[in-house]
C-alpha cells in the first residue's frame, strides 16, 4: 500500500489548516456562502437534505486496518455510527457538523487519508478495479497508475477550475471491473507484441443525464507516457469544453459535439506539442511506486484446501458463501473474498462503526492488512489464505457481514436518492430493499444467476442505473415517486446503455415489473449458462415490453 | 395558500425552521404557518437577515397542508427533510419527535411518520 512521504503528510496537513481557516472565517460570517462553498466542496463537503455530508477519498478503494479503525472511530465519535461506501469507492458521512469537519480531517491526516477533490470541478479520487494487485486475470497491477495520477492530479493549479468535474479510472485485467468506459478518462493496462506495458485509452465516457460509453482515442499508450497523454486530454477539454451550461460541460459532451476524429487530433495534436519530457514517467519512478504494491509474501499452498471442502461439504450457507462471495487470487491456495454489504432487506453500501471495525480485525489478521472497496457498494478481503476462509466466514457471519449474494441480483447498486440527497427525485434505497427481500440470496437467486441491478434516485445516475443489466431510475411525476426501467445495460469491457423499455412504474408496482422481467429472462433462456446480459443481447428488448406492458397489468402510466 | 420558512442552521447543518418569535427552531411543530404571499415574504426577508449574521443557510418557503388536523409538508421530499431518512427510523428529527405529524393512527407515541 502507497505510505506518504513528508511531502505528502505535509500537504495534508496544511490542506487541514487551511480548511479549518476558512470554517473559522465562515463561521465567523467573513466569508459568505457563496465564497465558501467552492472551499467545502474542494474538500468534499456537501450540504445535503438533513445536514451536511462528507465524502472522503479512498484512492483506488484501498484501505488498511488502521484507516478503517479511524473511520469507525469517526463515525461514533463525529457522525451517527455509521458510513456509506459509494459507487466512486470513496466513504460518506451523512451527519458531520461543519464545525467539526476540520477536526475530522485532521483525524483523517493522522491515517493518511482526506477528502481533497472528491468534489469540485476538479479530477476527482481517480478508481480502479477493486480485485488490483490479487486477481488471477491480471495483466498489470493498475494501483501504481492510480497513484501516480493521483499525486498529478491533486490541486493541479491548471486543472482545478475545470468546466466541470472529472473521472478517471485504471484497469488491470481484461474483464473491466472499473466501468473504465463510463468515465471521462478510461484506462485499460495492456500488452503490446512486444510485451510492454501501456494502456488502452478511452474518452468521453460518462452517465449522467446524457449517458455515453468512452470511445477510444488510443490503441496502446505508453506507460511514460501517462501523465503526458492525460495532460493533453486535460488541456483540450480545459480550453474548449463548455462553461455556459453546466449540464453541457463535461468532456463527453465535448466528444459528442466535436466528433472523435477531431477531438483525438486535437488530443494528438497538444500532445505532439506540448514538451513531453517534463512529464514523461522515469522508469525508476514507476519502479518506486510499484513498490508500494508489491504483493505481500505468500506462502504458495495447494489450491484446494481440505478445511474448507469439508466444511461446504456439510454447511450449505458457507458453501453459498463460498460460490458467490470467494474469486481465485493469482497465487495458489488464496482466494479474494467479498464482503457484501447488501443485506437482505438493507441499506447497500451502509456499514455500521462496528462491522468496519470488525473488517480491520479481518484484514489485519487474514488478508495482510489490506482491504478495497468496491464500485458495487462491496469491500473486499483481496489476499485470504484458503485455509482461513471458514475462520474469515464466522466472524463476517457474527457482525452480519456475510451475506452470500456478491454478483446475484441482490447485490444491487443504490445511490442514497431521496432519503438523503438534495438532488434527488425519488428514493432508491426502499426500491433496493425490496427488491433483496423479493429475490433474496437463496436457491432463487442463484437460479437466476448474474444480474446486475443499480438504482439511481435522479437522472445524475450516481446508482450507475445506465450500465446496470436492469437499471432502475427514480423519478417524480406530478408529486409521485415513478421509476423508469432500462435493459441491458453493461458496465464491463463490452459496455453499453441500457435501453428504456417504456413508460414508468410506480413505487407499488416497480418490483413487479422487475419480477416480470426476470420472470421473462428465465423463461426466454437457453440454459442456465446463459446469463441475463446474453439473453438480453440475444432476444433483444421485444419481449420484455410485451411482458411489461401487453400481458402485466404492472405498467400504471 | 399555506408556507412554512425553513434552512440549515450554519454551524452544523441541522435542518431548522422560523417559528412565530422569529427564532430558527428545530422542531418542525414550532414553525409558522403562513397564509399568504407577504408573510412568506416577510418571513423570507428574516431569513435573509439570518443568513447574513452567519447564523443560517439556504432559507426557502415550504408548501404545506392540513392533514388529520396537523400541518405536514405537501412534498415527499420536504416531509423526508422534515423527518429523517424513510430507510433510517431511528435518525432524524423522527426519532427526536421533532417530525411533522403524518396520520392519526393508534400508535403508541401519538408521532407516527407514514410517508
Amino acid at each position: 500500500m502507497y505510505r506518504y512521504d513528508e511531502f505528502d503528510a505535509a500537504f495534508v496537513a496544511a490542506r487541514v489548516e487551511q480548511f479549518r481557516e476558512q470554517v473559522a472565517r465562515r463561521l465567523a460570517g467573513e466569508l459568505t456562502e457563496e465564497q465558501f462553498r467552492p472551499h467545502r466542496l474542494m474538500n468534499g463537503l456537501y450540504l445535503q437534505l438533513h445536514s451536511y455530508m462528507l465524502r472522503i477519498a479512498v484512492p483506488y478503494g484501498a484501505l488498511n486496518a488502521r484507516q478503517l479503525r479511524k473511520l469507525a472511530e469517526i463515525a461514533r465519535k463525529y457522525d451517527r455510527g455509521y458510513g456509506h461506501f459509494t459507487t466512486r469507492q470513496n466513504l460518506q458521512f451523512n451527519w458531520p457538523a461543519l464545525k467539526d469537519v476540520p477536526d475530522i480531517l485532521a483525524e483523517l491526516a493522522s491515517v493518511e487519508m482526506h477528502a481533497i477533490q472528491t468534489s469540485g470541478n476538479c479530477i476527482r479520487n481517480v478508481t480502479a478495479d477493486h480485485y488490483a494487485g490479487a486477481a488471477a486475470d491480471e495483466i498489470a497491477d493498475p494501483r501504481p497508475y492510480a497513484e501516480i495520477l493521483r499525486q498529478w492530479s491533486s490541486l493541479h493549479p491548471e486543472f482545478s477550475f475545470l468546466p466541470r468535474k472529472f473521472k478517471i479510472a485504471v484497469n488491470g485485467a481484461a474483464h473491466d471491473r472499473a466501468v473504465i468506459q463510463a468515465h471521462d478518462i478510461g484506462l485499460q493496462l495492456v500488452r503490446n507484441d512486444r510485451g510492454e506495458l501501456g494502456f488502452t485509452v478511452y474518452v468521453g465516457g460518462g452517465l449522467g443525464r446524457t449517458p455515453f460509453i468512452g470511445r477510444k482515442v488510443r490503441e496502446f499508450l505508453p506507460e511514460r507516457d501517462l501523465l503526458a497523454y492525460a495532460d493533453a486530454i486535460l488541456r483540450v477539454y480545459n480550453l474548449e469544453g463548455r462553461r455556459d451550461n453546466k449540464f453541457k460541460a463535461r468532456i463527453k459532451i465535448l466528444l459528442h459535439e466535436k466528433g472523435l476524429a477531431d477531438l483525438r487530433d486535437a488530443i494528438e495534436a497538444e500532445f505532439a506539442a506540448h514538451d513531453r519530457t517534463g512529464l514523461a514517467l522515469p522508469a525508476q519512478e514507476i519502479a518506486r511506486i510499484n513498490a508500494y504494491f508489491a504483493l505481500p509474501p505468500l506462502e504458495a499452498k495447494t489450491p484446494v484446501s481440505e478445511r474448507v471442502e469439508r466444511r461446504r461439504a456439510k454447511d450449505a450457507k458457507f458453501a453459498k458463501f463460498v460460490e458467490s462471495n470467494v474469486a481465485p487470487h493469482k497465487t495458489p491456495g488464496y482466494a479474494m473474498v467479498t464482503i457484501s454489504l447488501k443485506p437482505i432487506g438493507g441499506v447497500p453500501g451502509d456499514a455500521s462503526a462496528d462491522q468496519i471495525d470488525a473488517v480491520a480485525d479481518l484484514a489485519e489478521d487474514f488478508s495482510h492488512d489490506e482491504a478495497r472497496v468496491s464500485h458495487e457498494q462491496n469491500l473486499i478481503l483481496p489476499h485470504v489464505a484458503l485455509d482461513d476462509l471458514d475462520a474469515v466466514y464466522d466472524r463476517l457471519a457474527s457482525v452480519g457481514l456475510a451475506t452470500p449474494n456478491a454478483g446475484l441480483i441482490s447485490d444491487i447498486i443504490a445511490c442514497p436518492g431521496l432519503d438523503y440527497c438534495a438532488l434527488a427525485t425519488a428514493r432508491s434505497i426502499p426500491i433496493a430493499q425490496r427488491l433483496s427481500e423479493r429475490f433474496g440470496d437463496g436457491a432463487r437467486a442463484r437460479a437466476i444467476g448474474p444480474l446486475k441491478i443499480k438504482i439511481s434516485g435522479c437522472i445524475n445516475a450516481c446508482g450507475h442505473h445506465h450500465v446496470g443489466h436492469i437499471g432502475i431510475l427514480g423519478l417524480e411525476r406530478a408529486g409521485e415517486e415513478t421509476y423508469q426501467v432500462t435493459l441491458g445495460g453493461s458496465g464491463d469491457e463490452n459496455a453499453a446503455i441500457g435501453e428504456i423499455v417504456g413508460p414508468g412504474f410506480s413505487s407499488e408496482t416497480i418490483v413487479e415489473a422487475v419480477e416480470t422481467v426476470v420472470e421473462t429472462y428465465m423463461a426466454r433462456r437457453l440454459g442456465p449458462q446463459e446469463d441475463f446480459l446474453a439473453a438480453f443481447r440475444r432476444v433483444g428488448i421485444a419481449p420484455f415490453k410485451e411482458a411489461l406492458y401487453e400481458r402485466s397489468a404492472g405498467a400504471d402510466i | 395558500m399555506s408556507e412554512i420558512v425553513t434552512a440549515n442552521r450554519l454551524a452544523d447543518g441541522v435542518v431548522v425552521f422560523l417559528d412565530a418569535e422569529g427564532d430558527w427552531v428545530e422542531d418542525f411543530a414550532r414553525a409558522a404557518v403562513y397564509a399568504d404571499a407577504a408573510a412568506v415574504a416577510a418571513a423570507l426577508a428574516l431569513g435573509a437577515e439570518a443568513v447574513a449574521r452567519s447564523q443560517i443557510v439556504d432559507p426557502y418557503a415550504v408548501a404545506v397542508e392540513r392533514r388529520n388536523g396537523h400541518y405536514a409538508p405537501k412534498a415527499l421530499r420536504e416531509a423526508i427533510r422534515a423527518s429523517g431518512p424513510t430507510v433510517r427510523r431511528d435518525l432524524g428529527k423522527q426519532a427526536q419527535g421533532q417530525a411533522p405529524v403524518f396520520t392519526l393512527d393508534a400508535n403508541a407515541e401519538g408521532r407516527h411518520v407514514s410517508l
